[in-house]
C-alpha cells in the first residue's frame, strides 16, 4: 500500500540548460530539496515554496509552479480538507501550522475607507509642516493639577511611567527559540534606530541583547521561561501574555530539536527538551489573580509600565475592561490573523475574532466606563500596511504591533513551516548554518526602511485629513467609512456607511 | 507570635503594622541595598510580595502572616516566616530560601527555577507547578504535612518532597500528581492511589544517591524549620518521575 497518499503542492524544476552546476540552490534550499547527482535533481514533495533557491540561482534556472495536478472539483470538500484528512488517517495527531490564519475571512480593514479634507478644512502638506507621531504608551491621570508658585508653573499630579514612542508602531513578540538570535538583533537594532520598541516574546531576552534595554519590553508567559529578576528590569516595561492571536487559550510546545546551547541558556532549560508553556499562567485564574501578577511585576520593577497581552475573542470588552481594572498600563490585543511558530491549524484558523472588530469594541466599551484612559490599547495580529496602521488607529488603537510584517521584511515568503526549524531565510530555525544567513545590520536596515516608509505614509494620510499629529486620528472613527460590510458589523465597529 | 531580636547596625527592626504593602516593600528594598544583613518584621498582618525580585543576600524574619506572592521573582534572599503564609510563595523565584515554619497556601514556587521553598505544615493546590531546573540551579519544595490537587503539574526540574505528617484523616496528596510532567523528581512519603497520578509518572526505586540527598536535605529542612521529623528516613519515601522528557512529541502531524 503507498505510505503517503498526499501529492506534492508544488512543482520544482530545473531548466538544465541554464544551470550552471554551482549547487548554490542545495546549499540554500533548508528543506532538502536539492541534490546533484550527474545533474541538479529535485524532489519537489520537499518544497515550500520558500523561494531561497530561486532568488539565489544565478541564471534563474529554476522555476517553481503549484501542483497542476486536478482533483474534481467539489466546493464543500476543498483540496486542502482532503489532503488533512489523508495526513491524519496516516499519522494520528494535529495538523500544525505557522504564521497567521490563512483562510479567507472577511478582512474589516479591506472594507473600511479613510477621509480627506476637500475646500473646506484645507488638507496639510506633511513634507512642508511637522507632523507629530510620537506616542505614550500608559496610563493617563484622570485630571491634571497645576500648582503655581513664584510665576512658575510645576505639575502637582504624579503622572505614571509612560514608554515613549517616535512612531506608533512597535514589534511584536516573536520569542528567541521561535526566531533566531539574528532576528532578535535585527528587531533590537532597528527598535534603537527608529525610537521604538521590540517585544522579547517569551523565550527570555539574549544576555548580549540588555544593552538595548530602552527598546525593549520583556514579555512574562506561562512558561515563565528566562523570566528572573535582572530581565524583567532588562525592558522598558513588562507585559504578561495571557493569549496570542493565532491560538487563543491554547499553550505553546517549543520542540527539543530548537532547543540548542544558546536557547537553552537564555530560557534557563536544558538542551534538547521541549519548552512547554502551560495554556493558562496557574498562577492567574482570575482578574483578582492577575492584579496579582500586575503587581507582582510592578513591585519588582520599580512600577514599570506592565502590559496584558490577550488574543481577540468574543467577550474581548469584558475582559479589557477587567484587565483595566486590573491595573495594567497596557492591553495588547493580538487578532485572530496574528502569527504565531507554530499553532495547530484548527485553532489558527476557527478560534478568536478579527482584530478591527475587537478593537472597536474594546475603545467603546473603556471610553462608556469613563477609564479609557487608564490603559493604552496596542492593535496587532493583522496589521499589513500603512493603511491599516491608520485605520486601526482610527479605531481606537494607541499604537500597533507588526510581526508577521517585519518577517515579511527580512524575508520571509509565508511558506508557514516555522515550525520545521528549517527556514531557510535563517529567521524561525536555530540551525546554525541557516541562522547565520540573516545579517542584522542589513536585516535591521530593512526593517527601519520599512518602517520610515509606513511612518512617511502615515503623515500623508494624516495631512491629507488636515490633521497634523497622530493624537487627532486616535479612536476618531468619524474620519471611517464603511464600504461593503454588512449593517451589524458597521454598527459593531461604530462607523458610517459610505456616503452617510 | 512576635520573637525578640535586638537592633543592631546590621540588623533592623520594622513594625510593619497599619503600613501599606508599597510602604513596606519600599523600606524593605532601601535597607537591603545599604547591605542591611537581616530585617526583622514585626506585625506583619497580609502585606504582599515581601522579598519581591529582591537581588541582594538578605535575612527576614516575618512574624505574623505575609500576604501573597512572597518572594515573588525573588533571586537570593532567606525569608523565615514564623507563622503560616498565603498563596503564591516564592512565584518564578530564580534563588535563595524561603522557610514558612506554618502552613502555606497554593500556587506555591510556581515556574520557580532555583533556591529552597521549606513548609512545616500543609501547602494547598497547585504546588509545585512547572518548576524546572537548569545546570546547578535546582528549584526544591519540601512539605511538612499535605498537599492538594495538581502537586507538580508540568514538572520540567527540581524537586518537591512531601513528608505527610500530622495525622489528619484522608490522602498524603490530592489528585493529578505529575500532570503532563516531563522533569525533576516527586518524593512523597505514603500512601498514593494510581488514580491520584498524572498519566506521564511512574514510580521509580529509591536508589543510594536518592537517599544520601533525601537525608541531607530532611536534616536541613529539620533544622530550619525547627520540627522533629520524628525518625522519618530516606527508606520511607516513594520516587515518582516521568517516564518521557518529551510528552507530546508525537502529537502533531506536519
Amino acid at each position: 500500500m503507498p505510505g503517503n497518499l498526499v501529492t506534492s503542492e508544488f512543482l520544482v524544476n530545473v531548466d538544465h540548460e541554464r544551470c550552471r552546476r554551482c549547487k548554490r540552490c542545495i546549499l540554500n534550499c533548508g528543506f532538502g530539496v536539492f541534490d546533484f547527482q550527474s545533474m541538479t535533481t529535485a524532489d519537489s514533495s520537499k518544497c515550500v515554496a520558500c523561494h531561497r533557491c530561486a532568488i539565489f540561482c544565478p541564471e534563474e534556472a529554476i522555476t517553481i509552479v503549484r501542483n497542476p495536478l486536478a482533483f474534481r472539483e467539489h466546493s464543500s470538500w476543498d483540496v486542502d480538507k482532503r489532503k488533512a484528512i489523508w495526513k491524519q488517517a496516516q499519522t494520528p495527531g494535529m495538523i500544525l501550522t505557522g504564521m497567521g490564519n490563512d483562510l479567507p475571512w472577511l478582512n474589516v480593514f479591506d472594507h473600511l475607507l479613510i477621509d480627506a479634507c476637500q475646500v473646506t478644512n484645507p488638507s496639510i502638506d506633511p513634507l512642508r509642516e511637522p507632523m507629530e507621531l510620537r506616542t505614550y504608551l500608559g496610563r493617563k491621570p484622570d485630571s491634571l493639577k497645576v500648582e503655581r508658585s513664584n510665576g512658575e508653573f510645576r505639575l502637582e499630579t504624579k503622572v505614571a511611567n509612560n514608554i515613549k514612542l517616535d512612531i506608533p508602531i512597535m514589534f511584536s513578540g516573536m520569542s528567541y527559540g521561535s526566531v533566531s538570535l539574528n532576528t532578535h538583533r535585527a528587531l533590537a537594532i532597528a527598535a534603537e534606530k527608529l525610537g521604538t520598541v521590540m517585544n522579547t516574546g517569551e523565550g527570555g531576552l539574549h544576555r548580549e541583547l540588555y544593552p538595548y534595554k530602552d527598546h525593549i519590553i520583556v514579555q512574562c508567559a506561562s512558561g515563565r521561561f528566562g523570566v528572573h529578576s535582572e530581565y524583567l528590569n532588562a525592558g522598558v516595561a513588562v507585559e504578561i501574555k495571557v493569549g496570542q492571536g493565532a491560538k487563543p487559550g491554547i499553550g505553546g510546545h517549543l520542540p527539543g530539536e530548537k532547543i540548542g546551547v544558546e536557547v537553552s541558556g537564555t530560557r534557563m532549560i536544558p538542551e534538547g527538551t521541549d519548552a512547554l508553556s502551560p495554556a493558562p499562567h496557574h498562577d492567574i485564574y482570575s482578574i483578582e489573580d492577575l492584579r496579582q501578577l500586575i503587581y507582582a511585576l510592578k513591585e519588582a520593577t520599580g512600577y514599570k509600565p506592565v502590559s496584558v497581552k490577550i488574543a481577540t475573542v468574543h467577550n474581548v470588552a469584558a475582559i479589557a475592561s477587567g484587565i483595566a481594572r486590573a491595573g495594567a498600563d497596557i492591553i495588547y490585543l493580538d487578532g485572530f490573523r496574528g502569527g504565531t511558530g507554530a499553532s495547530p491549524a484548527v485553532i489558527r484558523d476557527h478560534v478568536g475574532i478579527p482584530l478591527e472588530i475587537a478593537l472597536a469594541v474594546v475603545d467603546q466599551q473603556l471610553r462608556s466606563e469613563g477609564i479609557r484612559n487608564w490603559v493604552s490599547i496596542i492593535a496587532a495580529g493583522g496589521i499589513r500596511s500603512s493603511a491599516d496602521v491608520a485605520k486601526a488607529i482610527a479605531l481606537g488603537a494607541d499604537a500597533v504591533g507588526i510581526g508577521t510584517a517585519a518577517l515579511i521584511a527580512l524575508g520571509c515568503r509565508l511558506c508557514q513551516k516555522c515550525y520545521t526549524g528549517n527556514c531557510s531565510w535563517g529567521i524561525a530555525t536555530q540551525r546554525p548554518e541557516l541562522t547565520g544567513r540573516l545579517d542584522p545590520d542589513w536585516g535591521a536596515e530593512r526593517l527601519v526602511n520599512l518602517v520610515n516608509s509606513w511612518s512617511l505614509e502615515l503623515k500623508e494620510i494624516l495631512g491629507a485629513l488636515g490633521v497634523n499629529a497622530i493624537e487627532s486620528l486616535r479612536g476618531n472613527r468619524e474620519r471611517l467609512r464603511s464600504l461593503g460590510l454588512d449593517a451589524s458589523t458597521t454598527e459593531i465597529i461604530g462607523v458610517k456607511p459610505a456616503g452617510r | 507570635m512576635a520573637k525578640s531580636a535586638k537592633q543592631t547596625d546590621n540588623c533592623k527592626i520594622l513594625d510593619a503594622a497599619g503600613l501599606y504593602y508599597r510602604e513596606l516593600n519600599s523600606m524593605i528594598r532601601e535597607l537591603a541595598s545599604n547591605g542591611c544583613a537581616e530585617i526583622v518584621l514585626d506585625g506583619v498582618n497580609g502585606q504582599r510580595y515581601i522579598a519581591d525580585g529582591l537581588r541582594e543576600k538578605v535575612r527576614i524574619v516575618i512574624n505574623g502572616v505575609p500576604g501573597n506572592d512572597l518572594g515573588a521573582f525573588m533571586d537570593g534572599p532567606t525569608v523565615i516566616v514564623n507563622e503560616n503564609a498565603q498563596d503564591g510563595v516564592g512565584n518564578t523565584m530564580n534563588s535563595g530560601k524561603i522557610v514558612v515554619k506554618g502552613h502555606a497556601g497554593d500556587v506555591i514556587g510556581y515556574g520557580m527555577r532555583g533556591g529552597k521553598v521549606f513548609v512545616g505544615g500543609n501547602v494547598g493546590y497547585r504546588v509545585g507547578i512547572h518548576m524546572k531546573s537548569y545546570k546547578d540551579q535546582v528549584p526544591i519544595i519540601v512539605a511538612g504535612g499535605r498537599a492538594g490537587d495538581f502537586f507538580g503539574e508540568y514538572m520540567a526540574g527540581g524537586l518537591l518532597v512531601l513528608l505527610g505528617m500530622g495525622d489528619e484523616p484522608g490522602p498524603v496528596a490530592g489528585s493529578y500528581l505529575g500532570t503532563g510532567m516531563h522533569g525533576g523528581t516527586i518524593y512523597v512519603r505514603g500512601e498514593l492511589k494510581e488514580h491520584q497520578l498524572g498519566r506521564e509518572v511512574r514510580e521509580f526505586p529509591v536508589d543510594d544517591d536518592d537517599r544520601k540527598m533525601l537525608s541531607d536535605l530532611l536534616a536541613e529542612f529539620a533544622s530550619d524549620t525547627e520540627m522533629d521529623l520524628g525518625g522519618i528516613a530516606p527508606e520511607d519515601f516513594k520516587k515518582l518521575e516521568p517516564f518521557s522528557h518529551r510528552p507530546y512529541g508525537n502529537l502533531y502531524v506536519y
